[in-house]
């Protein structure tokens, strides 16, 4: 058992490292309504100006409605794809089925920077150009994984009893797949697509790479950064980014928790580290 | 009945009809796994309207056969008819069997009542009908008024009572039970026991019934076979399989085995063929006592007493060999005069007609033939 004193360092531990993955962004986030356009600690006075000054700005908006469609495009093509593939593994054993799955969880461990120059030589040598739709592709990659982990691991945890018991009843495989299979899987598809969308919306290394003249609400973060007028807005939109990837991926533990109170989510695969890496290059 | 697939009818030759009464029948059936023989040769015959049981220790083929006859697996080589047609090669779904599993298989996102109409639903029944059939299932298994609830939020005992209206509710020709009292406790599964018992009675339904645990089967069942290693060892009625049981492996499987073999077996009966013998039918006489017409006798002194009660079990060392465990009722005996009679020198005798000699279990596969009776 552990002393008095292992769990007090434990508790400050966490305490701490806790303290250093969310005090940036609440910092960032107090910034958002910070008076003046220098930060300064204690801010002065606090206002909503800027929210008003960001939505009014039209390459702001531009570039939110470019995030919100690649975020969707990938997040379609990712359930499609990692659906799928989640299925086949699942259900059949074919050659090359374990690296098959290593395959396509590999893309979230490979370095974005890696993916996107090879995305970036890829698509220049095949004659495309470089668009929102280059973008979703490489968006994609990393995305179906998300969708994948998240239907494999919900499919591993159906009995198969329960398509026995169905196909016992009389139901054919579409029946048993409408009724029985669809509605177990339906809350990990959601899921999945929450976390996908959030990978997705604020992304910027592959985004880099694989733009045209597009430009996504993290790119345009990372281009206003150094320049101190902007720096409010930068504030605002980098609040708003947090909180469109923070709430699906809340959304996402909820909804894998649910259908069997006090497992913990294996499957969710929550990634906040690239939204430490906008706030604290913000900070 | 789902789905009658024509052309299997049209084969089915006119000779199989003629087997109607058979609500099921396994034909030589094997069922191979890679290089594992799960089911090896097995020839089987349930009568309909029967409480069928399959009674074995676990790898002994009884949920593999129970799953051919579901549909989940196909034989490697045999047939399985039902009703007289042959359903071999039928997808499960083209069955007219309904199972309960033994992890009950409840659809977690469904109601009880929507877990309950949905064999009736695949089937496209009208809700109003399915409805009150679900209500009726309901009411046989005592859960009337409980079809908004989830599974989730039911007991064990509950959640099986609905995996059997499931079942119940199709009507369908037999009923396949896996183990579905395995999780639970001794005294619910008890109860159940005698539940399912009845409702199986009044509903006159042919159930199949798949169990490691002897006393469950002979409890039940109308009839039991015995099975081991992929192969049956003896079908009968649970007081023929426990009375009479045909090979070693029976005698030992169901209730406690107590055989003699080679020399204490020629003491007793004249003969070195293996006999066995219940350990209740044994006597122990008392010191001037001498046996009775046709009773057979061995000597020996006690090992070992358990009092256990009611009972009292004593186990002997024979003096030609070997060991007998005898049990006896404690009548007018307490537990000291029951303890005291560790390490005496003891007469054992009972009817020749309680002890049968054994078929050798290897070669026991076949229909096991009427064994010889007394010795």
């Amino acid at each position: 058992m552990e002393t008095r004193g292992v769990r007090i360092f434990m508790r400050v531990t966490s305490v701490l490292v806790l303290a250093f993955l969310y005090v940036p962004l609440a910092v960032i986030f107090l910034y958002a309504f910070n008076s003046t356009v220098g930060q300064k600690w204690p801010p002065s006075a606090l206002t909503t100006h800027w929210f008003g000054v960001a939505w009014r700005n039209t390459e702001v908006r531009e570039a939110l409605f470019t995030s919100v469609r690649a975020a969707l495009g990938a997040t379609v093509i990712a359930l499609g794809l990692g659906s799928l593939a989640a299925f086949a593994v699942h259900r059949f054993k074919f050659f090359g089925r374990e690296a098959l799955s290593f395959v396509l969880v590999l893309p979230i461990a490979l370095p974005g920077i890696i993916t996107g120059l090879a995305l970036n030589s890829a698509i220049s040598s095949s004659g495309l150009s470089f668009s929102l739709l280059t973008i979703i592709v490489g968006h994609a990659t990393f995305c179906v994984v998300v969708v994948y982990n998240n239907v494999i691991a919900r499919l591993r945890r159906t009995p198969g009893s329960l398509v026995e018991a169905s196909m016992d009843l009389g139901a054919d495989g579409w029946q048993t797949f409408r009724y029985v299979i669809w509605p177990n899987l339906a809350t990990a598809l959601v899921a999945g697509g929450l976390l996908a969308f959030a990978l997705s919306f604020d992304e910027v290394v592959v985004t880099i790479f694989t733009a045209g003249p597009q430009i996504t609400l993290p790119i345009w973060i990372f281009n206003n950064l150094l320049r101190p007028t902007r720096l409010p807005q930068v504030n605002v939109v980098a609040m708003v980014v947090v909180l469109a990837s923070f709430v699906p991926v809340y959304l996402a533990v909820r909804l894998t928790r649910e259908p069997a109170p006090g497992r913990f989510p294996a499957e969710v695969v929550p990634k906040p580290q690239e939204q430490l890496a906008v706030a604290s290059a913000a900070v | 009945m789902a789905r009658p697939t024509p052309d299997t009818e049209q084969r089915t030759p006119p000779p199989e009809r003629a087997r109607l009464q058979a609500a099921v029948r396994l034909e030589g059936v094997h069922k191979r796994f890679g290089d594992v023989t799960a089911v090896d040769g097995v020839t089987l015959d349930v009568r309909q309207g029967e409480f069928f049981s399959m009674l074995g220790p676990s790898g002994s083929g009884k949920t593999t056969c129970l799953r051919m006859i579901a549909g989940f697996e196909t034989p490697t080589s045999g047939t399985v008819l039902l009703l007289g047609r042959d359903v071999t090669r039928l997808a499960p779904y083209d069955r007219d069997v309904n199972t309960v599993f033994q992890d009950y298989a409840l659809f977690p996102h469904m109601t009880v009542g929507q877990n309950v109409e949905y064999g009736l639903r695949v089937k496209g029944v009208a809700p109003e009908e399915r409805r009150g059939r679900a209500a009726e299932a309901l009411r046989m298994v005592r859960l009337e008024g409980f079809e908004r609830r989830k599974p989730s939020q039911l007991s064990g005992g509950q959640r099986q009572r609905v995996a059997l209206a499931r079942a119940l509710v199709n009507q369908p020709a037999v009923v396949l039970l896996d183990e579905p009292l395995g999780a639970l406790d001794l005294k619910l599964r008890q109860q159940m026991q005698i539940e399912l018992k009845a409702i199986q009675q009044r509903i006159g339904l042919t159930f199949i019934y798949v169990t490691h645990d002897q006393e469950e089967a002979l409890t039940m069942s109308d009839r039991l076979a015995v099975m081991n290693a992929g192969r049956i060892e003896q079908v009968g009625t649970p007081a023929e399989v426990y009375e009479k049981p045909s090979t070693g492996f029976v005698a030992g499987f169901v209730g406690v085995s107590n055989t003699l073999s080679g020399d204490a077996a020629r003491e007793v009966t004249g003969s070195s063929a293996t006999i066995t013998v219940r350990p209740e039918k044994i006597r122990m006489l008392e010191r001037d006592e001498r046996p009775g017409d046709g009773e057979c006798s061995v000597t020996g002194h006690v090992r070992d007493v358990v009092y256990l009660g009611a009972n009292t079990r004593y186990t002997v060392d024979l003096d030609p060999g070997g060991e007998l465990v005898v049990l006896q009722q404690n009548l007018a005996r307490s537990s000291m005069e029951a303890l005291e009679v560790r390490g005496k020198r003891v007469r054992l005798a009972w009817d020749r007609l309680h002890s049968r000699t054994l078929a050798r279990s290897e070669e026991g596969t076949g229909p096991p033939g009427p064994g010889e009776e007394g010795t």
